[in-house]
């Protein structure tokens, strides 16, 4: 059953059709990933999943309600969250701070005047705060300043941000774009080791390859803002039109 | 201990011994004595001190958490204003219901205000709100001068209705009071050479300042704080985690808003007059200053900013030509011009000068306020304490091989 369903959706900046008509169906429960070269329209595509951007056409629906003209703290309530590019975290807080926000926000929703409440009172939220930071290795670094960790520790933060709110859909944006070999495979067993644990369906929007083949079941190839091809990463490596558009480009550039 | 932690409850016991003992504490100086032109201790000015700190503080809950900056908190403070001198013409001298009056009137003008002003941020933000203090002052001065008296202002004459007071005799100057306690009343204390004066208005505000910072205390360490910290350092991020900004930015904005029209009202009972300068955009940016100079998002930081720019205006703005020829007259004629003439403009009406330039080397050396100036200070003395710990163990491991 399709958890995320995108029906001819475009989107034109100007005179740049950045979107076609894209039709893209993410089963519940799968990794599915969307690759294409730059300027194919992924992260377009990913803007309008997530509420930052609405698309001129078509209509995009998650788990049968539509996202289209809700607020991005909508969507996220409903179940989508995002993972940046560059990871986002709040900078200028702790790391237990950074992780406490996301609890509130699952438990209390999208806003709560709890301003004359103190913070160590909320056992629930610290407790789930710091069983999260457990999992994810970083308890030792919770009172320090999220914005002095390293890139890889920043990015297990945001990851486990976003878990934290127990999102049915987590979107990635190239989760390991800049990152050393090491801290790729790190990120890759990290989302294994989420797909394996929870009922979650993951999106992910990558570069490279090495980390979509190893972690997708379905890939959607995005070429100048419409889909070329949908179908299994065997199936996707010897698509000749795929290996045409993408996928010997790449390597020759490799 | 009253929900704060060891830590917050100790500054909270040293703000209240300071606020309790100002009294003392401003004038250091015996009267009549060469110094005693640096005593603050007079009731005027230690009111100013304390209500312009509850401005800072209210200022800080807005700018210093969420680092929405806004250039229009006066309009606040002048609407507070007015609503507590109408409530003593229309009502009743006392002050309670006066400053109730003004913290809500203020509360509900922040909310328009800060509803349109929040769509957007940055120096659009800033842009609004200093547009919306002028706007105010502008109304004020001229155009609802039926409600805010004009140019002239407002005070409370004794032909006032007063609904709730009996009337007052022909000529009779209306007081403000706390249940019959004249604001204005005192009692001075001499000892040997010093006198303390106490005033039943400073003990009002010092103690409404002390709630203030308690509740400003409270609010910082709540999760409510915490979210206005996260907007101001990753909105995005904030919105994507499924909270929304604007009702959290909102709420900071009338939260602060509400303090600034506790100010107002506070003016107001400590001295039964308005005017529409209040409002005056130069007003604005002095709560900035306030709150940049002591620390922007530190506790105490705006209460030390207030007092710190209420006591130059008053003080060092009254060193005037003859006061330096007194201080120089020591010095050989010549030496002593020359130093007249170069220290001349930083004080009296020049004060302004000396601000400037404390407040570019704070910005630039001290960027989190003086507060950060006095932890570094504590830095200093306990790391060299900890030195002197290692150097003496270095010496004791350099005299053990010698002795054997």
């Amino acid at each position: 059953m399709a958890i995320l369903e995108v029906k001819n959706v475009g989107k034109r900046f100007g005179g740049l059709q950045a979107l076609g008509d894209v039709n893209l169906s993410v089963a519940e429960n799968s990794v599915h990933a969307i690759i294409g070269p730059n300027g194919a329209g992924k992260s377009t595509l990913l803007n309008c999943l997530v509420g930052k951007l609405i698309p001129d056409t078509g209509s995009v629906m998650f788990d049968g309600q539509s996202v289209l003209g809700r607020k991005p703290y909508e969507i996220n309530q409903m179940g989508i969250s995002r993972v940046f590019q560059t990871p986002e975290i709040f900078g200028d807080l702790s790391v237990m701070e950074n992780m406490m926000i996301p609890c509130f926000a699952k438990r209390d929703g999208a806003f709560r005047m709890h301003a004359l409440e103190s913070i160590s009172n909320e056992r629930d939220i610290v407790g789930k705060a710091e069983h999260m930071l457990e999992e994810m290795k970083l308890i030792d670094k919770r009172n320090m300043h999220a914005a002095a960790m390293s890139r890889g520790d920043k990015r297990r933060l945001e990851i486990a941000m976003c878990l934290a709110q127990d999102p049915r859909l987590l979107l990635l944006d190239e989760p390991t774009a800049g990152m050393a070999r090491a801290d790729t495979n790190n990120t890759i067993d990290l989302l294994k080791q989420i797909k394996e644990e929870r009922d979650i369906t993951i999106a992910i929007i990558e570069h490279d390859m090495h980390v979509v083949f190893s972690l997708a079941e379905r890939i959607t190839v995005l070429a100048q803002g419409t889909p070329l091809v949908e179908d299994t990463p065997d199936n996707i490596k010897g698509h000749p039109k795929v290996r045409e558009a993408y996928l010997g480009e790449t390597q020759d550039a490799a | 201990m009253f929900g704060l932690n060891k830590k917050d409850f100790g500054l909270m016991v040293i703000v209240a011994i300071l606020a309790l003992a100002a009294p003392f504490i401003l004038n250091p100086f015996p009267e009549g004595s060469a110094m005693a032109q640096f005593n603050a201790g007079y009731p005027d000015l230690m009111q100013r001190l304390v209500i312009f700190g509850i401005f800072a503080i209210g200022f800080n809950i807005l700018f210093g958490l969420t680092g929405y900056l806004s250039f229009g908190h006066a309009a606040f403070l002048g609407v507070g204003s007015y609503a507590a001198i109408w409530m003593m013409k229309l009502l009743t001298l006392n002050v309670i219901p006066a400053i109730i009056v003004s913290v809500i009137i203020a509360g509900l003008f922040s909310l328009l205000v800060g509803w349109i002003s929040l769509r957007r941020s940055g120096i659009y933000f800033s842009i609004l709100t200093l547009a919306f203090a002028q706007m105010s002052y502008a109304l004020a001065y001229s155009v609802l001068t039926p409600i805010t008296g004009g140019e002239t202002g407002l005070q409370p004459k004794y032909t006032d209705p007063r609904i709730l007071d009996g009337a007052l005799e022909e000529g009779q100057t209306p007081r403000a009071n706390l249940f019959g306690l004249d604001m204005n009343q005192g009692f001075e204390l001499s000892l040997g050479g010093w006198v303390f004066t106490f005033n039943a208005g400073y003990y009002l505000a010092a103690v409404v300042m002390l709630i203030a910072f308690y509740l400003s205390i409270r609010i910082f360490r709540s999760p409510f704080g915490m979210m206005l910290r996260a907007v101001k350092s990753n909105q995005q991020r904030l919105n994507y985690t499924g909270l929304n900004s604007k009702p959290y930015t909102l709420a900071a904005f009338v939260i602060s808003g509400m303090y600034a029209g506790l100010a107002g009202g506070l003016l107001v009972a400590m001295d039964t007059q308005v005017g529409a300068e209040r409002m005056f955009w130069t007003a604005s940016g002095e709560v900035v200053l306030m709150t940049i100079l002591g620390g922007a998002g530190t506790l105490i930081g705006p209460v030390l900013g207030a007092g710190f720019i209420k006591y130059m205006e008053n003080i060092v703005s009254k060193i005037n030509k003859s006061v330096l020829e007194q201080w120089f007259a020591f010095m050989p004629d010549g030496i002593e011009d020359l130093l007249i003439t170069l220290v001349y403009p930083f004080v009296g009406k020049g004060w302004h000068l000396t601000l400037g330039l404390l407040f570019m080397l704070v910005v630039i050396f001290l960027p989190g306020g003086l507060v950060e100036g006095g932890q570094r200070i504590g830095r200093v003395f306990r790391r060299r304490d900890a030195n002197a710990d290692s150097v003496e163990s270095d010496a004791a491991e350099q005299r053990k091989p010698a002795a054997e």
